[in-house]
């Protein structure tokens, strides 16, 4: 399994274990809890993504020529 | 071009997002985001080969390579805008996809103004 595929499944396992800790957190009345967890969730895969997106910046710029 | 490897990466995001759609839907759009940009690099890689031989014929063909640059230029902003619109459609955001795209075509029109000048020098040159 290449490096690439694992990363696809880890910001899955992140976004399960956030559904999951959204709803058991709702159910027992704590609900600023359930969304301060879903934001750290998403802070989390969105670092993952980013560093993806910049490298295919950079790949695109230097294939593409625009500058 | 790993043509296996980029739809086994497709159907596994797809499967993913579906799975994340009803409960996180901002989830689901990271997943299938990432996905687009593992394929895009997949494909950006072995588009490079291709772009180097046409570069090669026009270089045979003693052409003006500033012609080609443009162009290919205006196929690198064309594939980013739309995978960048494409995934605004996406997550709901349709009006800001159509901007992007937008941006893009304004882009475009740019690149291609000084091959539309130089056609039109050559036009205005016949005129006697």
């Amino acid at each position: 399994m290449s490096p690439e595929i694992r990363d696809l499944f880890r910001i899955f396992a992140v976004g399960f274990i956030a559904a999951i800790f959204h709803t058991v957190l709702k159910q027992s009345g704590k609900e600023d809890f359930a969304h301060w967890a879903t934001l750290a969730g998403l802070v989390a895969v969105f670092v993952i993504v980013i560093g993806y997106v910049d490298h295919l910046y950079h790949e695109i710029t230097s294939v593409f020529l625009l500058q | 071009m790993h043509i296996v490897q980029i739809i086994g990466i497709g159907l596994t995001a797809t499967i993913l997002a579906a799975l994340l759609r009803e409960q996180m839907p901002s989830f689901a759009t990271l997943v299938s985001l990432f996905a687009g940009v593992l394929i895009l690099l997949l494909v950006v890689r072995s588009i490079s080969g291709a772009l180097a031989a046409f570069q090669q014929l026009t270089a045979t063909a003693q052409m003006n390579p500033m012609f080609l640059q443009t162009l290919i230029r205006i196929l690198g902003i064309a594939y980013v805008v739309e995978f960048a619109a494409d995934i605004a459609r996406d997550a709901g955001e349709s009006a800001l996809g159509g901007r992007i795209e937008l941006a893009g075509k304004i882009g475009i029109v740019l690149l291609a103004l000084p091959i539309f000048k130089d056609v039109l020098d050559v036009i205005v040159r016949m005129i006697p």
